[in-house]
């Protein structure tokens, strides 16, 4: 699947504090949450969403709390897709399980706000459509990939209570 | 083999290394008010009907109680009915606590387990020699619903903690010292292992506080060796028979001199932003915590006792106690420390999670400075984005809420 939305840059170590803040934790409808949405990172950031957005962060993105509602609050946004140079590891389980696209690119992708970015999600590649530059995201492991394409943890488990019925 | 990769091969039920991933057997399964809403809603949303075993998992309200508002009571009431319709084991608020002080006390927690919790101080259990790790609401229902959880293993890194501790020196200081060294990624995906003379010296509640905040370098879980403190901790509270694994190989280990280690404060606005408290200079604050999953027990309350006796709270301070457990309140209640704490003008609140998170019960305002014994100093972590929270141990806390500002307990005795 190829998703192509305009960035939107954040730095390091944004944790889930101000992915979400805890004041809003006690909905968990993803709509919801996404009006919230990295509010905690910048007061104005959720008006600076549109639909497609794609997030492009720094090094532990998703670092601090296991809270789910920070990857829902991003899918609710209507952001497509998640490139950080890597992510602390609750984040990047919980964002697996609900099916929130994420790419982990080391090296870093270089892009300006606004850039036009285009992902390859199975090939593994991200593409600055602006800056005409190409890098490569690290390949998921074969399970990680089985949960992936099964659309998330929940549907992987719908699959196997169905068929133990 | 390494501690973590032993203990997962027995819930694998094969030989596993670091790095590859595997589907484990849980030994419980933990979730709490925030959490176990949205795992309730998943595991039904799965075709899910009956839980894998009632008796292996725990629901704990604990952040948002006693519940302060409408929208916070209606999730611990779907908490607490689908915990009876499902057996699973339901601890009300006046007869639990705080989560990660509840378990280990109550004697659900044990040597050897694998514990998932949906929250990420779920680590804290490490102190124990359990593997025990945070994951999100999808996997606590996935694990609710077949006792299993992936899971890639860790590669291990070991510290070894040796000399000897400085007065007002303990565990919060050690394992905040430590991020400050590798930061708030420096173990990453990783099992730390904390060990060595210093660390077998430590008493439990120290030891939890050290585990709790493995998460804050970015672990998956940090282990403590099983020995005599563990043991004796565990005389009569063990609800099950277990087995202690012996440490093994490290990956990495890493030597830390403990001896010229002084009281610790972490700044905003991260967990490894670490300084020793004399450096701070005149940092003047509006409010103290005490208690959370990090430094809410018994041993911590005693701590900022043995500052605060006799003593005033400054008038430009509000300090917040906060015993973790119930448990805890009472035998502070006996031990006589509570009315320390009222004498010297703080507020005693029931267990709850509430100003950590900056959910209530003392949430900041814009501008407001805490002294907090919690373990994150995120932007906005206890209140108004613009408010800051400085981390430090129980009796630097205590110090501080006396002189108004940040303190070394050495400035009041």
């Amino acid at each position: 699947m190829r998703l192509r939305g305009k960035a939107l840059l954040l730095g390091d170590d944004v944790d889930t504090d101000q992915i979400i803040p805890a004041v809003y934790l006690t909905s968990t409808d993803p709509q919801e949450l996404g009006k919230h949405c990295l509010e905690g990172y910048r007061e104005d950031f959720p008006s600076r969403i549109k639909p497609g957005s794609i997030l492009i962060a720094g090094d532990n993105f998703g670092c601090g709390s296991s809270r789910e509602h920070a990857p829902w609050a991003i899918k609710g946004a209507g952001i497509q897709c998640v490139i950080a140079k890597s992510f602390a590891r609750i984040f990047y389980r919980n964002a697996i399980n609900i099916g929130l696209p994420i790419l982990e690119c080391p090296e870093g992708l270089p892009a300006d706000e606004g850039d036009e970015i285009e992902v390859d999600l199975e090939g593994g590649v991200i593409r600055n459509i602006t800056k005409g530059e190409e890098r490569r995201a690290e390949p998921f492991p074969s399970f990680l990939q089985e949960i992936i394409q099964a659309g998330g943890l929940l549907e992987y488990a719908r699959r196997r209570i169905s068929g133990r019925a | 083999m390494t501690l973590a990769e032993k203990i997962l091969s027995q819930k694998v039920g094969r030989e596993v290394r670091a790095d590859e991933i595997v589907m484990a057997k849980v030994d419980l399964v933990l979730a709490n008010d925030i959490t176990a809403p949205l795992a309730i809603k998943e595991f039904q949303k799965m075709g899910g009907k009956r839980v894998f075993d009632g008796n292996k998992i725990v629901f704990v309200p604990d952040h948002y109680t006693p519940c302060k508002d409408v929208q916070s009571a209606e999730n611990v009431r779907l908490m607490r009915e689908f915990a009876k319709e499902q057996g699973i084991i339901f601890y009300e608020i006046g007869r639990g606590g705080i989560e990660h002080a509840l378990l280990p006390d109550e004697g659900l927690v044990l040597p050897g387990d694998l514990v998932v919790g949906a929250d990420s101080h779920t680590c804290t259990y490490g102190a124990l020699s359990a593997f025990a790790t945070g994951v999100g609401s999808t996997d606590a229902a996935y694990a609710m619903a077949f006792g299993e959880i992936w899971l890639r293993v860790p590669k291990t890194t070991r510290f070894i903690y040796k000399g000897y501790l400085r007065p007002w020196v303990g565990g919060k200081d050690l394992i905040l010292f430590t991020i400050g060294k590798i930061g708030v990624d420096g173990a990453r995906y990783k099992a730390m292992e904390f060990t060595g003379e210093v660390i077998s010296r430590l008493n439990m509640a120290e030891r939890f506080t050290m585990t709790n905040m493995a998460i804050e370098a970015g672990a998956k879980t940090g282990f403590i060796p099983f020995d005599s403190t563990t043991n004796d901790y565990l005389k009569g509270r063990a609800q099950r028979e277990f087995t202690p694994f012996d440490l093994g190989e490290a990956d990495e280990i890493i030597e830390i001199d403990c001896s010229q280690i002084e009281p610790q404060v972490a700044c905003p606005f991260s967990p490894a932003n670490v300084k020793p408290v004399w450096e701070l200079g005149n940092i003047r604050i509006n409010q103290v915590v005490i208690g959370s999953c990090t430094n809410g027990r018994l041993e911590d309350l005693r701590e900022a006792v043995r500052v605060l006796k006799g003593k005033k709270v400054h008038t430009d301070v509000r300090l917040i106690v906060i015993p973790a457990t119930y448990k805890i309140w009472e035998d502070a209640l006996r031990e006589g420390l509570i009315e320390i704490f009222l004498s010297a003008g703080a507020v005693v609140s029931p267990p709850t999670c509430g100003p950590c998170l900056g959910g209530h019960m003392g949430v900041l305002g814009r501008g407001e400075r805490a002294v907090a014994t919690t373990n994150r100093n995120f932007p906005g972590r206890m209140g108004h984005r613009e408010s800051e929270v400085y981390l430090a141990n129980p009796a630097v806390a205590a110090a501080s809420a006396i002189m108004g500002r940040i303190a070394h307990p050495k400035e009041v005795l």
